[in-house]
């Protein structure tokens, strides 16, 4: 199976976030890659080492970008592409489908494409959607469960009400979600493989597209206000005392 | 103006913030809602009793399981049929997606989960939560109609009124999807944790109370899943007696002590609760992200050094085993229950 | 010129380490620490990742990593909990690199791949009941016999005692003479063989979690092609098994520096006192500079000996610097780190009283501080030299180490 894993690199989820006029600042903190796009990796090494074949990851980026890249070739995945160009601007998700679109045709032959559930930044979780939507291809989101059996894909959809299982015809577009399994740690012969790996570059012409226009953009950031809690601890001589004062305190703060 | 409403519902059961999303589209002009599915009368009734000016109701065996090339399809039609400025889903693991879709059929942007909407002229400003809440972007979408999820329990619920009421209208329902549904396992309590206004929630801390014996004949794991049911049980005696449902961080999740349905946190729901106990969590930032928008949060941990507490208004130090009884006991007597 | 940068390899190398600790270790150690527990997963999940044989050549187990890469591991490890490195210090420090360097090829096919792989664990066991420092006073005994020799004695202060597979045994082989650096040879013992016994020993101050005991041998056979090296080496042997485990250490005590300072800032930053944050106070910001300080020239001292182990050169010298400073150093910060945290400081809530007793040990095993300053008086007058070994411990090279 040919099967492409689609990741991007976010500052690392420990940064301290911060407006800095209308761009968003993350200090000295590295950059990663986007820890739910490790559970796509996973679930696609997975299916690899289930049904045979090649994981290919795909990055839309700039040049630090390969990082997040080398990760996903250190975890196992047996190549990588990275889509950058000058020209793109800040993409909104319709954009950035448009152009992993393009470049799963231009791989061609691609039996699955796997997405994480969301992004650290944009965080939106629409990405995988609109992606499949453009190729006309079926949409398995939120698979906690993969099984592929004589060209049919079937998952278990982690939803609100439990899970759905639902099936459809190669090729296919999923999003995984946790309970596909923990993302192996990068082997230390993937590390040393990833470092001398070659990593393509295409641009907008090598897609043969054009930059997309952005339909949603941003007028500016806001910083949420902190809560400046000043916390009281509540003590007491016995759990009843304490328990009595916090009542007390919570009633007073008429949230019930 | 018109504004297109989706209500998102599970076998008739349906989402509150889809009314939350009735009332800001009534604060705009006319809302349409429109409803997907089979059984749909009860849904079109309570529509117009929370201010619908019209229902629309795709109704087909076809859309009775929600596969998104089917729905958005359906949506997607509706929508190019009824022309609104403004399409509006309230957030859920469907909509979001559904919402995506219909907006690359439309080719027009799709704003997720937004905490506040406005109009100035004729331009809408959004904003949206970004890195995990830490910043709030406001955006604009040039094309038409804008298409928006809002977040549950932040925009202000309409007054329902018995006495409103229409006949829906049908419309034409788009059953095509390369997805067939197999089947459906139901969580045994569907925990419905975005729309809770008290949620009590247990951590890893819930599992540590040596005192405890556990029956004869368990290894060690089993014990430690034991230990953390009985810890369970005293979260969700208090949970009742406030009217509220049960979370858990991920922790607890991941050691197997509850589902994953009930998991608040970055990888589980973000809730918007007016009152959050949080018991033997240590707060990392993951969790925080999830439940750092309730308006109150409490907090119970043996750890004085745990970061939950810098996020709490009270806090005890001390053994969750003895206090929730405590807290369950008190409650019962100011509250009657 | 030294060329300290550390490469892409390296930087993934020690994000997946510290990864690990993060995700599977931090759950789980204050319990066992106090408990005095060791984890019982560790070895397998060290061994799963390869981190037991990470430096050594793929062609003989290992992960074909250079030795810079060993001590960031090892930073790393200790930056979570001192027995993590521990364990690298004998398995891979003491035993694993020993056969590497002395070993015949026969030798690191039968042991060195095994524990490369993490199919076997290692340890070093040369300390005794009443010798420490005094390495050529040991009273162990190896008597030739038939095509072997029979081992008999007690080795104490053992890290992983009960649960590794074999160990390396130095024992005197010749009675006492007036050249006692003559009279010892060094044994790859497997710690399962009739006549083995072996205990734990709890109530140490620190590394609680690790596993720390004893070793006893009664008339233990060892074959004559398990000796290390030749008869009359095991002091050479032993000497150059501390090389590789003080660098072990000095790594791991940057990581613990590092550790305090992190924790510290954190905790600086919150606390409050006489209307503002304690991270404004001088004196606290004295303690913070001084840790800063320390794990930059922790860092440097045994990115220093990685470097020159890289090259094939010895670096005893600089692995005494980094192993003495970098404990020190860590002993301290511990101790400031205690006193930034007040009175919580004090309390098992927090890390750093762990960080303290972890730290304190490493100024006493090793190679205690006293003999460091021993060897480097040594250097400094001149009445130490380096004479060249008959096997020296090989060079790094990609290409062979990757083959």
């Amino acid at each position: 199976m040919k099967i492409i894993a689609c990741i991007k690199q976010v500052p690392d989820s420990e940064a301290k976030i911060t407006a800095s006029g209308e761009q968003v600042s993350w200090g000295e903190a590295p950059l990663v890659i986007n820890p739910f796009d490790e559970y796509a990796v996973e679930g696609a090494l997975q299916q690899k080492e289930a049904y045979g074949g090649t994981v290919t990851a795909l990055c839309i980026g700039p040049e630090s970008a390969r990082d997040a890249l080398k990760h996903a070739l250190a975890m196992g995945a047996d190549d990588a592409i990275l889509i950058s160009d000058p020209a793109l601007p800040a993409l909104d998700t319709l954009g950035a489908a448009h152009l992993l679109a393009s470049a799963i045709q231009k791989i061609g032959g691609v039996d699955l494409a796997i997405f994480g559930r969301q992004t650290l930044d944009d965080g939106s979780g629409v990405t995988a959607a609109q992606t499949a939507r453009i190729l006309k291809w079926p949409l398995l989101s939120l698979a906690g469960q993969i099984k592929v059996e004589n060209g049919v894909c079937e998952v278990s959809r982690v939803v609100e009400e439990g899970r759905q299982q639902v099936s459809a015809t190669l090729p296919a577009i999923l999003s995984v979600v946790q309970s596909i399994g923990e993302p192996r740690y990068p082997s230390f012969m993937g590390i040393r493989k990833a470092s001398k790996a070659e990593i393509p570059v295409w641009s907008l012409a090598d897609l043969g597209v054009t930059a997309p226009a952005a339909i949603v953009t941003r007028l500016r950031l806001v910083t949420p206000p902190t809560r400046d809690v000043k916390c009281e601890i509540i003590s007491g001589e016995t759990p009843e005392a304490i328990a009595g004062i916090l009542v007390e305190k919570i009633l007073a703060e008429k949230v019930l | 103006m018109k504004t297109l409403v989706y209500v998102d519902h599970f076998r008739g059961d349906p989402q509150p913030a889809s009314w939350e999303a009735l009332g800001v589209a009534k604060g705009f002009g006319t809302a349409v809602a429109l409803i997907l599915g089979t059984g749909l009368d009860a849904l079109a009734k309570s529509a117009f009793e929370f201010g619908a000016d019209e229902v629309l109701l795709a109704e087909d065996g076809g859309l009775s399981d929600y596969r998104s090339e089917a729905y958005a399809s359906t949506v997607s039609a509706a929508v190019k049929a009824q022309a609104p400025d403004l399409v509006l889903f309230p957030t859920t693991s469907r909509t979001r997606e559904l919402a995506a879709v219909v907006a690359v059929d439309l080719n027009t942007g799709v704003l997720i989960d937004l905490v506040d909407l406005t109009l100035d002229g004729d331009q809408f400003t959004a904003t949206r939560p970004i890195y995990e809440g830490k910043l709030l972007e406001k955006v604009t979408c040039s094309a038409r109609p804008v298409i928006a999820t809002l977040r549950p329990r932040v925009f202000p619920k309409p007054s329902r009124d018995a006495a409103r009421s229409g006949s829906p209208a049908k419309v034409a329902a788009a059953t095509e999807s390369p997805v067939t549904v197999e089947g459906y396992t139901l969580a045994e309590n569907v925990v419905n944790l975005t729309d809770a206004g008290v949620i009590v929630s247990g951590g890893r801390g819930v599992s540590n109370n040596p005192s405890l014996t556990p029956p004869a004949g368990m290894d060690e794991k089993q014990a430690e899943i034991w230990r953390a049911q009985q810890g369970f049980k005293l979260v969700g005696d208090l949970a009742v007696v406030l009217g509220g449902a049960v979370g858990a961080s991920r922790a607890a999740v991941d050691a197997g002590y509850i589902p994953y349905a009930n998991q608040v946190g970055q990888t589980g729901k973000v809730v918007t609760p007016d009152l959050y106990i949080a018991c033997g969590i240590s707060g990392a930032i993951q969790h925080l992200v999830g439940m750092r928008n309730a308006k109150l949060v409490i907090a119970i941990n043996k750890d004085p050094d745990a970061p939950i507490f810098q996020q709490s208004r009270y806090g005890v130090v001390g053994d969750l085993f003895q206090i929730l009884p405590a807290l369950t006991e008190a409650f019962k007597q100011k509250l009657g229950r | 010129m030294i060329d300290l940068s550390l490469t892409p390899e390296h930087e993934l190398t020690r994000k997946t380490v510290r990864d690990f600790v993060q995700r599977e270790i931090a759950p789980v150690i204050k319990d066992h620490d106090r408990r005095q527990e060791p984890i019982p997963f560790v070895l397998d999940r060290l061994a799963a990742l390869g981190i037991l044989g990470l430096a050594f050549p793929v062609r003989y187990g290992g992960q074909g990593m250079d030795y810079l890469s060993l001590g960031l591991a090892c930073e790393e490890l200790e930056a979570m909990d001192t027995h993590l490195r521990v364990i690298l210090s004998v398995h891979t420090g003491l035993c694993a690199m020993s056969i590497f360097q002395w070993g015949t090829e026969d030798q690191k096919q039968r042991y060195l791949v095994p524990l490369a792989r993490g199919e076997k664990v290692g340890l070093g066991a040369f300390t005794e009941p009443g010798m420490g420092s005094d390495v050529a006073a040991m009273r162990t005994t190896a008597r030739r016999e038939g095509d072997g020799y029979v081992l008999t004695g007690e080795k104490m202060w053992i890290s992983l005692a009960s649960r590794a597979d074999l160990g390396l045994v130095t024992a005197r082989t010749s009675p006492p003479s007036n050249k006692p650096s003559k009279d010892l040879s060094t044994f790859i013992v497997d710690l399962r063989a009739r006549g083995v016994k072996r205990g734990d020993i709890h109530g140490k101050l620190g590394v609680r979690a690790g596993s720390t005991g004893w070793l006893s041998f009664t008339d233990v056979r060892v074959p004559l092609e398990d000796r290390l090296g030749d008869e009359g080496e095991g002091f050479k042997i032993t000497m150059s098994a501390f090389d590789h485990g003080r660098y072990t250490v000095a790594a791991g005590a940057a990581g613990l520096i590092r550790a305090c300072l992190h924790t510290s800032v954190h905790y600086a930053q919150a606390r409050e006192t006489f209307g503002g944050r304690i991270a404004e106070r001088q004196l606290i910001q004295q303690k913070l500079a001084q840790m800063t300080q320390d794990y930059e020239i922790a860092r440097l001292l045994y990115y220093q000996v990685g470097w020159l182990l890289n090259q094939g050169r010895r670096a005893t010298r600089e692995s005494s610097f980094a192993k003495k400073f970098a404990t020190e150093a860590s002993f301290n910060a511990a101790n400031e780190a205690l006193q930034i945290h007040g009175a919580y400081g004090y309390s098992d809530e927090y890390d750093v009283e762990r960080y303290l007793r972890n730290a304190r040990g490493a100024l006493i095993y090793e190679g205690s501080s006293e003999i460091q300053t021993l060897i480097q008086a040594g250097y400094a007058l001149g009445t130490r030299t380096d004479r060249p070994l008959r096997c020296e411990l090989p060079a790094f090279t990609e290409r062979e180490w990757q083959a």
